[in-house]
């Protein structure tokens, strides 16, 4: 019998990563030599004076508006006014989406009434709710609130829905078998067996919510990154303009890379996905 | 390796106040599915009867749809039967118990969980503290030889490797039935049979009841004290050996050979009888 003792150790696991940070340098290489080209590129377009200034901004009129902006105390309190508005408005459209998306996963009647609904209100881009949202709140945070909340609320909703109802059949059978059933195998499979689609659903939800977020602003006369483009255009500071755009496309990688891009890399080397 | 094993507690001393020492018997009684297909009724499982005395190795041998798995599901609680009744240890089966954990062809491991996680699973079902848990979830990973994956992941695991956690994990809740469904055949040749001794061991130390459907006749032989032969549509029993072999057997031993062969033979009668109705063999 002795001949089935098993002489297998951890390190005939096959492991994860670690192989590809010498590509990875020289991919970072191009891509830096491509900036520095396309912004040299960009200098020298404008030293040949086609556009007057006020219409296209050179790089260094971009870094002037930036630096002053940043240090005149104008572009800090915009971001934080920003970033606390779409903080409120995903975080009720989590909460509200992940509650909606489990009870339309759980009742089929739901599914096929509200579920229909949601998928038809998904295809309004949530900035077209901002004219309702006035006449409902005023011109006032919860009328922005209310489309941020608009914009990621039906991705993360669907999200939760098709994780749940994708949910492999052998997980439920296998869980029952050992004895889960009710709030525990909700919490225990149903949900940890659909956060693939849950997090794809967050990651379309917070991309509408941030567009829209910006969209808004626009209207809006109170201190805010989008209110910040449109003052820019008042005053023909395209130097603004493309350094508030700036700072929207920084926000807009570092929450994809450092909040999205974690999470997905954390959940593909537990699952063994592919990317 | 196994010497030290058999000083282990067997899982059985684990739960106190157990009622009985290793499996409980298992009695099917007329136990029928019937299905609503496109064209009308599916007779997918003729009233069964059949009796497994505690800690009896029982496999169900036959080509796939004759029932088999569908029978296991019905024991296991998870499908529920046409007609008939099901008593584990003299009680009736109404639902899903952990007296009676199924395995599965595919591990059905959870991918968020690492090894210690699904093997502590079913613990966490019960009121069990976490240190609990993590000793007993240990000692079976131990069982299976899988110390030292127990902060693996389920991708990073061979398929003999995922059904053993699948073992561990079935068997950290001392189930007194293990109902298993092919689970070594999605396998290769030499881990299945690496994996027929391990069961055994397993088995042998701890007299759990175990039914074991496989299509595999050789499969079978090394394993069962008992083989019931199904054949398909409508799938019914229809004939019944004993195998009184020594273990731990071998696959190479020329009885065995000369069993399965005898066996083989009465699957394939059973097959091309498929379309006279009434050759209703049941066992007993």
């Amino acid at each position: 019998m002795a001949k089935a003792s098993n002489t297998l150790t951890p390190s005939t696991v096959p492991s994860t990563g670690h192989t590809v940070s010498k590509i990875n340098i020289s991919v970072w290489a191009r891509r830096l030599g491509f900036y520095v080209l396309l912004i040299l590129a960009w200098q020298f377009i404008t030293m040949l004076n086609i556009w007057p200034q006020y219409e296209l901004p050179g790089p260094l009129d971009v870094l002037a508006s930036l630096v002053s902006g940043i240090l005149g105390g104008q572009y800090i309190p915009a971001i934080l006014v920003s970033m606390q508005r779409l903080l409120i408005g995903y975080g009720i459209s989590l909460v509200i989406g992940l509650v909606l998306g489990s009870l339309l996963g759980r009742f089929k009647l739901l599914e096929e009434t509200v579920g229909s609904l949601i998928l038809g209100l998904q295809a309004l881009p949530s900035v077209c709710w901002l004219p309702l949202a006035i006449i409902w709140f005023g011109l006032d945070e919860q009328a922005i609130t209310f489309v941020v909340v608009m914009g990621a609320l039906f991705s993360i909703t669907i999200g939760v829905l098709n994780g749940i109802k994708n949910t492999p059949p052998i997980y439920l059978k296998a869980a029952r078998t050992l004895g889960s059933r009710g709030l525990a195998l909700s919490t225990q499979v149903i949900l940890p067996a659909a956060m693939p689609s849950v997090i794809n659903g967050m990651k379309q939800g917070w991309t509408f919510a941030w567009r829209s977020l910006m969209a808004g602003e626009l209207l809006y006369t109170t201190v805010s990154l989008g209110n910040l483009l449109e003052t820019g255009r008042d005053q023909l500071d395209s130097g603004q303009v493309v350094s508030v755009m700036l700072i929207i496309i920084a926000i807009g990688i570092t929450i994809d890379t450092l909040v999205f891009g974690n999470i997905e890399r954390s959940l593909r080397e537990r699952w063994g996905l592919q990317s | 390796m196994f010497r030290r094993e058999l000083e282990v507690e067997t899982p059985m001393q684990i739960e106190k106040g157990s009622p009985t020492p290793g499996g409980i018997p298992l009695r099917i009684e007329g136990i029928s599915k019937t299905y609503a297909g496109r064209t009308g009724y599916v007779e997918a499982l003729r009233p069964v009867n059949l009796t497994v005395e505690p800690g009896e190795f029982v496999c169900l041998l036959g080509p796939s749809g004759c029932g088999k798995s569908t029978l296991l599901s019905i024991v296991a609680g998870l499908e529920e039967a046409s007609g008939g009744v099901i008593w584990a240890n003299e009680q009736k089966v109404t639902g899903p118990g952990t007296d009676r954990v199924l395995l599965f062809q595919e591990a059905a491991l959870f991918p968020w969980l690492d090894v210690l996680g699904n093997v502590e699973f079913g613990l966490r079902q019960k009121q069990l503290s976490a240190s609990e848990r993590t000793r007993i979830a240990l000692r079976f990973i131990d069982m299976v030889h899988l110390n030292g994956f127990e902060k693996s992941f389920v991708h990073q695991l061979s398929g003999g490797m995922r059904q053993r956690v699948a073992i561990a994990r079935a068997l950290a809740i001392n189930p007194a039935v293990l109902l298993m469904d092919e689970p070594f055949g999605a396998l290769d040749a030499l881990t299945r049979d690496r994996l027929y001794s391990e069961l055994e061991f397993i088995w042998s130390s701890t007299r759990k009841t175990i039914l074991f459907v496989t299509h595999n006749v050789h499969e079978a032989v090394a394993l069962g004290d008992r083989i019931l032969v199904f054949a398909p549509r409508p799938g019914r029993i229809v004939s019944e050996f004993r195998i009184n072999l020594p273990r731990p057997r071998s696959l190479e031993d020329h009885h065995l050979v000369d069993q399965a062969a005898e066996i083989l033979a009465a699957l394939k009668e059973a097959l091309g009888e498929d379309e006279q109705e009434n050759s209703n063999g049941q066992s007993k």
